[in-house]
């Protein structure tokens, strides 16, 4: 009988204990997946909503973006790491197209096909397309690339694994891996500059205006009034990926 | 990091035609080709051993555990190629702790855990406890404590309880071989559900990764029942070998004819960048699609292989000769997934023009770092076949 | 007749629960505090950001001490052509105020890298010559003052 007793108190208190390891368990278990829970995009209709536009018709490939971006955001200047760089497309009369970008464009460019030669030619410059529904960020495997509140894909530079998935997923090459750093790197639209109400490095220096950004959601604004007026294309429209950055007189031959 | 840019310089000297400039350097190098090579001898090597366990395929019980032991040694050790590929290894853990639910690799650490846990450890569990049990009071010392933990204390071998492990593990095969798909088939979907990369993204790509997953799977057991019973110093029973070529050839003619669909289709087809592709194919990966992928590593097996199934040589022939199939096999698996990492790398996503490769020997991402993660589930698999020799196994009473 | 629980079971059991419990617990403690705060990453990361060096400071932070300059310019064709364009990174000059750290662009091939002829660039853009046949033992600044181009000097 006195053993009847002992044995229902210890179920008791495995009951018990149980209980609380349970409770514990449960409490630890739904603080950590609240942003499971949390709804994926932030509405939050006062912020800006970045986008980009590129005029072809009047960038002259002189490189200044692409020499000022990397003297603002810490890139190394060797020619395999660019945030953004500038190709030279010449198409000759016999159809084919040459592309280059010496140094991203940097150092500017040389014309070696003769003019006899060619049919048309012009430069495109190139950068992040900050894409509504960017392919990187959805790869990246920890969250280390997001969008932010603003609509700019953003790279969290101390929670990157480098594993490289979105080097892989981006289709407009416009990420690498930073070689000292070891993380991912990409332009980011000036973010640390955007927020002082200072236009990014590239289209502070950029001389001819070619190179524009702006709130989408300002219907008054110059970057709405620019995609009002002229017949913009984004880069890749078959792979929907949602680009803001919207290119003005954007030749067939430009992947 | 000078010997690095030098490196860089000599491959953009080297870069044909135009690549975007970030593209010069391959991010997947030869670890992210030995990683899926790895996860395929698993899964293929478990699904052979469920042919015998799930399919009652009687023919092949004697290798039935040295599957399962195969599969586990390279499953121990599948995680390391990748981790030492990260450039930011000490935060791998992060993809456990914060996985984005959006992306397929997150899921590789769950996968990966379930798969090693619930369906590997838990059926060889349920297949040894029975011998574990007698080892433990047979064995003294150490030896007895070791065998004693693994059975995690459950001593019972009543026929009642060795019943339910038989139950439970037939439960954990049924439910591994879907896992098994899993485990594999979402590697083939991390670079199908590329869709910036032309050479990877096709719904096929998840299918013809686990196909040739299962064909490898298949030649590393004939391979590994060979060698175990040349060393044991016994004799190989034919009809297992028959019987391995047999499943061999036939998933070796599904995976075979799944790749080809796969071309016709991008051939026939034709899309923006089937220009750029032929080029490839018929350059830079000439003689590792063709010729070691396809030539040394299907037609030549695929034809042995018939010739085996209706031609009964001498004994010693035809065990040399099914060796070497499976060798060819392998080195033909290997060259798949080196044409898909590699060569989906090579070509500019400007379709414009091609970068090359250069692999290094030496650092965390170079070949002789990938070699040590080939050879060391073997060093794991003679331990494993040491701990729990499937021959030494105690005879269920029926 | 008591249900039969195979022995295997409960242990197992058990073996997994300590297993995804120590899983949690870590977990608890590893993952980043503003983890899921806008979305599937960490907040704060937005924040870390705001804390880069500034390299370039914007024509206005100029126009604080060169005004006269600034007015040179919007007089001339350079006029939408911003400081730092040419001069480079101004910021480190705005705080210091020496001369020795900001450029002072010299050379044809700097006035070339815009006004090369390239048949890339529109002629209705840019104005353009040929650097190895317009005044080629000359300095560009020998005749046109940078800030006010058409306005030649001697």
């Amino acid at each position: 009988m006195g053993n009847e007793k002992v044995k229902s108190s210890r179920r008791k208190f495995l009951k018990s204990a149980a209980t609380l390891a349970g409770a514990t368990i449960g409490y630890t278990w739904l603080k950590s997946t609240q942003f499971l829970i949390y709804a994926a995009e932030p509405k939050d209709k006062n912020l800006p909503w970045y986008g980009i536009a590129i005029d072809i018709e009047k960038c002259i490939g002189c490189g200044s973006c692409a020499k000022s971006c990397k003297n603002e955001n810490d890139v190394p200047k060797e020619p395999f790491f660019f945030r953004t760089w500038v190709e030279q497309y010449t198409v000759r009369n016999d159809g084919s197209v040459d592309i280059v970008s010496p140094n991203g464009g940097i150092d500017g460019f040389e014309q070696r096909v003769p003019d006899e030669d060619i049919f048309k030619s012009f430069f495109v410059p190139k950068m992040c397309n900050h894409c509504a529904k960017s392919p990187c960020e959805q790869v990246c495997p920890v969250g280390a690339t997001f969008l932010s509140p603003e609509g700019i894909v953003l790279i969290d530079e101390k929670y990157c694994i480098g594993c490289r998935y979105c080097v892989q997923a981006c289709p407009y090459g416009c990420r690498f891996i930073h070689p000292v750093k070891k993380v991912a790197n990409k332009c980011t639209l000036c973010y640390h500059r955007l927020k002082k109400n200072l236009a990014p490095a590239c289209m502070e220096v950029c001389p001819t205006g070619a190179r524009m950004y702006g709130n989408l959601r300002d219907k008054d604004g110059e970057l709405v009034k620019f995609l009002k007026e002229h017949t913009t294309q984004v880069l890749r429209p078959n792979l929907n990926t949602g680009a803001k950055l919207y290119y003005n007189a954007l030749s067939s031959e430009v992947r | 990091m000078e010997s690095h840019y030098q490196n860089l310089y000599d491959i953009l000297a080297h870069a044909q035609g135009y690549i975007f400039p970030n593209e010069i350097d391959l991010q997947w190098g030869i670890l992210i080709v030995v990683y899926p090579f790895i996860t395929g001898l698993v899964a293929g090597a478990f699904i052979l051993a469920s042919l015998e366990r799930v399919f009652k395929v009687k023919i092949l019980k004697p290798t039935y555990q040295i599957a399962l032991l195969t599969a586990l040694s390279f499953l121990l050790v599948a995680t390391m190629p990748l981790i030492s590929h990260l450039s930011q290894p000490q935060r791998a853990y992060e993809i456990m702790i914060t996985p984005h639910s959006s992306s397929a690799m997150a899921i590789f650490g769950f996968v990966y855990l379930w798969y090693l846990t619930v369906v590997l450890l838990l059926e060889i569990w349920f297949d040894y406890r029975q011998s574990m049990v007698v080892w433990a009071n047979e064995k003294k010392g150490a030896m007895k404590w070791i065998y004693k933990i693994l059975t995690l204390g459950v001593n019972d071998i009543s026929p009642r309880a060795l019943s339910w492990d038989r139950k439970l593990g037939y439960i954990i095969t049924v439910v591994g071989i879907p896992s098994a798909f899993i485990l594999h088939g979402y590697v083939g979907f991390i670079f199908g559900s590329i869709k910036a990369n032309p050479w990877w993204s096709t719904p096929l790509m998840p299918i013809i990764f686990l196909f040739s997953a299962m064909v490898s799977g298949i030649a590393l057991v004939m391979i590994v029942y060979m060698v175990i019973t040349y060393l044991r110093k016994k004799v190989i029973d034919l009809n297992v070998l028959d019987s391995i070529g047999k499943y061999l050839f036939f998933v070796l003619i599904l995976d075979f004819t799944l790749e080809g669909l796969d071309q016709i289709h991008r051939i026939y087809v034709a899309e923006e960048s089937f220009e750029i592709i032929k080029l490839l194919v018929s350059g830079k990966l000439y003689l590792t699609l063709f010729i070691a992928q396809g030539l040394i590593g299907t037609i030549i097996p695929l034809i042995t292989l018939v010739f085996l199934q209706f031609y009964k040589h001498k004994i010693k022939v035809r065990k040399t000769m099914y060796f070497i199939v499976s060798l060819l096999v392998l080195i033909g698996v290997y060259s798949m997934r080196w044409n898909v990492v590699i060569g989906g790398q090579l070509f500019s996503k400007s379709f414009s023009g091609f970068t090359s490769f250069k692999v290094g020997l030496i650092g965390l991402d170079g070949t002789l770092m990938a070699a040590f993660w080939l050879l060391l589930p073997i060093g794991i698999l003679t331990f494993l076949l040491w701990l729990l020799p499937p021959w030494k196994m105690v005879e269920v009473e029926e | 007749m008591k249900l039969y629980i195979p022995p295997q079971i409960p242990r197992l059991a058990l073996a997994f629960a300590i297993f995804i419990s120590l899983f949690l617990v870590a977990r608890h403690f590893l993952v980043p505090d503003t983890f899921g705060k806008y979305g599937p990453y960490r907040a704060a990361a937005m924040d870390d950001y705001m804390s880069l060096e500034i390299h370039y400071s914007g024509q206005q932070a100029c126009f604080e001490c060169h005004q006269d300059i600034g007015d040179l310019k919007a007089q001339d064709v350079h006029s939408e052509i911003h400081c730092e364009t040419c001069h480079g990174p101004g910021q480190k000059h705005v705080i210091s105020g020496d001369a020795a750290d900001i450029l002072k662009p010299a050379g044809r091939e700097f006035c070339g890298k815009c006004h090369a002829m390239n048949a890339a660039k529109k002629k209705n853009t840019i104005n353009q010559i040929d650097l190895n046949k317009h005044n080629i033992d000359k300095n560009c600044t020998e005749c046109h003052n940078a800030h006010q181009p058409w306005e030649m000097k001697k």
